[in-house]
């Protein structure tokens, strides 16, 4: 086994704001630079790629000095927050765009599927398309031809197949893309996870033949993933981006817990230390904290008792309480969405709240379902103004509040509940059959 | 596999650029692909029309038909011992495949952004691939043109080609060339400033005047004696009027306006080359 593709210090710059005349001086200077043989002006400027915080330059670093080595049969995962440089790094390892600075070297062919059906035409059938999107992916007719019944097959549009692709519905489209691109044999392949797309019978069918073909085929994958358990079950190794750097490199299950844990720590900055908030900022939460029913406030909480989240929020415009909706999202380790609660749903309504003051949203919890492990609290107030008006947002803040859950004893059985998910009440009985 | 050695790697992606990198060796290794191509721009155009290809007929016969009552007959302008009709076939014929192989390359990186943002393959398969379906569409109209000059011959016309006539495929070639050369630099150029895709849409229209389309250069250069640098100096106009005149034997014909034509394609395509190579790498990222 030896090594199959290798990236050296691979940058990336982007421009910021829009192309217009003021560019064409920054492109005449840096080829003025460049007949002289000089370095180019700009590579030693630009942001760090931090999306929330305002630009002051006009360049931004999507990628900074990224190394990675890829071993043949690995599969490296490339995980990382939206915005950290997954995509431009994809794109760059595709050959889609060139790296400012910096070089891969690789000693295979690289297969990319950043879409499924590119270049589909609709006036041509599906069978004409499965040669043309299959020649665009780098395979050749003969490649196409010898597999083309495997890929109608998976496909599931064999009725279809001499009908054009304009006539197709949407879902129809992505599985004939799937198919053909589930056929290619390349030495290495780029795969980003958005893919697995269409009904949930497909997206089975998908990630199985994702699975088949890093693990079976014993082919090179890099692979693109916000789901933690699919990069845990399919990678061998991960990178971490961050604003575009690589900031951990280790087995997929370090990787995913470092990462998981970068985003459990943005979750304990103070609030108000927080510049991500989105929103119109009628209203805002500058605290959120956990108390038993006895006022004592906690930093553990224990399944199966009793608490209440506070949520201390400052007002600065007036807001109608009747059309104020609070929802609460609670993530697991693996970023997996647990449980959502909306007072637009309970029907809860709040009193009047007198201008400009404090006050304090409080989700009384009298009997915690979460066993053992970290939770993570996404939270958004709006304003609604009737039961079918749409969400106007005034303060939406991901991953705002994170809870520490130990195990207790939910059913007073004397048996600690086991960790991980939650808990389901359910009554159990034996009965003669 | 041995260590990393560097000339183990199969290849390496920089951004350092080569003046001209035509991979040749890669598009052979895309071949399929290319023919898959120009095969969907020839089927696509007449998908679900009565006439299908018919439709390739129809356009340059009508052009044809407007120029001769327009030109030959309102205008007056003469077109000697030939047919005025045959005349414009030929300028038309000629005319159009170098037009299609300019709008269609002008609008490559544009028109494919969605494909070229999403997958690699040598980016020089799209030019390619334009020129040769332009070239078999260039083959039907050639054949009505021939269909023409033989039911003008049977009438008793005084037409025939001369001996130049073995020059065709080099004509054929510069048209090409002109057409991938200006349409190239065009299509790179536009990914970031699209001040030239406004231009194309009038000038080319405005160019077939220029170039001595719909009349002899003879009457250009007679009527307008203080314009027909304009006329003698574009090399479109030299290789309309060699068209015509190989085929035709009607117009004239010199070495030296051949050689220019002939020098001038190949400097306009490599121009062209060199700033398509200089594009196809990042200009996903301004287009």
């Amino acid at each position: 086994m030896g090594v199959i593709l290798k990236a050296e210090n691979i940058s990336k710059q982007y421009r910021l704001g829009l192309v217009g005349t003021g560019t064409i001086k920054h492109d005449l200077n840096r080829f003025w630079h460049q007949i002289r043989g000089k370095e180019d002006p700009y590579s030693k400027v630009g942001a760090v790629n931090d999306r929330s915080t305002k630009a002051k330059e006009e360049y931004v670093w999507a990628l900074r000095d990224i190394n990675f080595e890829v071993e043949q049969g690995e599969v490296l995962g490339i995980i990382g927050k939206n915005g950290a440089g997954k995509s431009t790094l994809l794109k760059i390892l595709s050959r889609v765009t060139g790296p400012t600075t910096g070089s891969i070297k690789t000693k295979g062919r690289i297969a990319s599927l950043l879409e499924v059906g590119t270049g589909f035409h609709p006036e041509l059938t599906g069978r004409e398309n499965i040669y043309l999107n299959g020649a665009i992916l780098g395979m050749t007719k003969a490649e196409i031809a010898a597999k083309e019944d495997e890929i109608i097959n998976f496909s599931g549009c064999a009725m279809y197949i001499d009908t054009p692709v304009k006539r197709y519905s949407s879902g129809m489209r992505v599985r004939l893309g799937f198919a053909v691109a589930a056929f290619l044999e390349p030495d290495i392949l780029v795969v980003d996870e958005v893919l697995a797309v269409g009904d949930v019978e497909f997206q089975k069918k998908a990630i199985g033949k994702m699975q088949d073909i890093s693990k079976g085929e014993g082919r090179t994958v890099l692979f693109v993933s916000h789901n933690m358990a699919s990069v845990k079950s399919l990678c061998t190794r991960a990178i971490v981006l961050e604003n575009g750097t690589s900031i951990f490199e280790g087995t997929a299950e370090e990787s995913v817990s470092y990462y998981l844990n970068s985003s459990y720590q943005l979750s304990t900055t103070p609030l108000m230390e927080r510049h991500d908030r989105k929103g119109n900022g009628k209203l805002f939460i500058n605290d959120i904290y956990v108390e038993t029913f006895e006022g004592v406030k906690v930093a553990e909480l224990t399944s199966g008792e009793a608490y209440n989240i506070k949520m201390e929020f400052m007002m600065t415009e007036k807001v109608n309480p009747k059309h104020l909706v609070l929802v609460t999202q609670f993530k697991n380790e693996n970023d997996e969405l647990l449980t959502t609660i909306a007072t637009d749903e309970i029907g809860v309504s709040f009193r009047a709240i007198d201008m400009p003051k404090r006050g304090m949203f409080n989700i009384e919890i009298p009997k915690l379902q979460f066993r053992e492990g970290k939770y993570t609290m996404t939270y958004m107030v709006s304003e609604k103004q009737s039961l079918k008006s749409p969400h106007l947002i005034i303060d939406f803040l991901q991953d705002a509040f994170s809870i520490n859950v130990i195990r207790g004893d939910y059913w007073n059985s004397g048996v600690l509940n086991r960790p991980k998910g939650f808990i389901q009440e359910a009554t159990i009985f034996l009965s003669k059959n | 596999m041995k260590s990393n050695t560097n000339n183990d790697w199969l290849y390496e992606i920089t951004p350092h650029k080569k003046l001209i990198t035509l991979n040749l060796k890669e598009i052979w290794r895309y071949r399929d692909l290319l023919i898959l191509f120009v095969k969907r721009d020839i089927v696509t155009v007449y998908k679900q029309t009565i006439l299908g290809p018919l439709w390739y007929f129809i356009q340059p016969l009508f052009t044809s038909v407007i120029f001769t009552l327009v030109f030959n007959n309102v205008a007056g302008v003469s077109t000697g011992a030939v047919p005025s009709f045959l005349f414009n076939l030929a300028g038309i014929t000629a005319w159009n495949y170098f037009k299609a192989c300019f709008t269609g390359t002008s609008n490559i990186f544009r028109g494919n952004a969605g494909i070229f943002g999403k997958v690699y393959f040598p980016r020089a398969i799209m030019p390619l691939s334009i020129t040769i379906s332009n070239l078999f569409k260039f083959g039907i109209q050639l054949l009505i043109f021939i269909g023409f000059y033989g039911y003008f011959l049977f009438m008793g016309k005084q037409v025939a080609p001369n001996t130049y006539i073995l020059l065709m495929p080099v004509y054929i070639i510069m048209m090409a060339l002109m057409g991938l050369g200006l349409g190239m630099t065009i299509s790179a150029v536009t990914t970031k400033y699209r001040d030239l895709t406004v231009l194309v849409g009038f000038a080319t229209s405005l160019l077939m005047y220029i170039s001595a389309v719909p009349f002899p250069l003879s009457k250009a250069v007679e009527k307008l004696p203080e314009y027909s640098w304009a006329f003698i100096y574009n090399p479109i106009t030299q290789i309309i009027e060699g068209f015509r005149y190989i085929t035709l034997d009607y117009g004239t014909f010199t070495w030296g306006g051949f050689l220019y034509a002939l020098f001038f394609s190949i400097g306009i395509f490599l121009i062209g080359l060199i700033i398509f190579n200089r594009t196809e790498k990042n200009f996903i990222d301004t287009v």
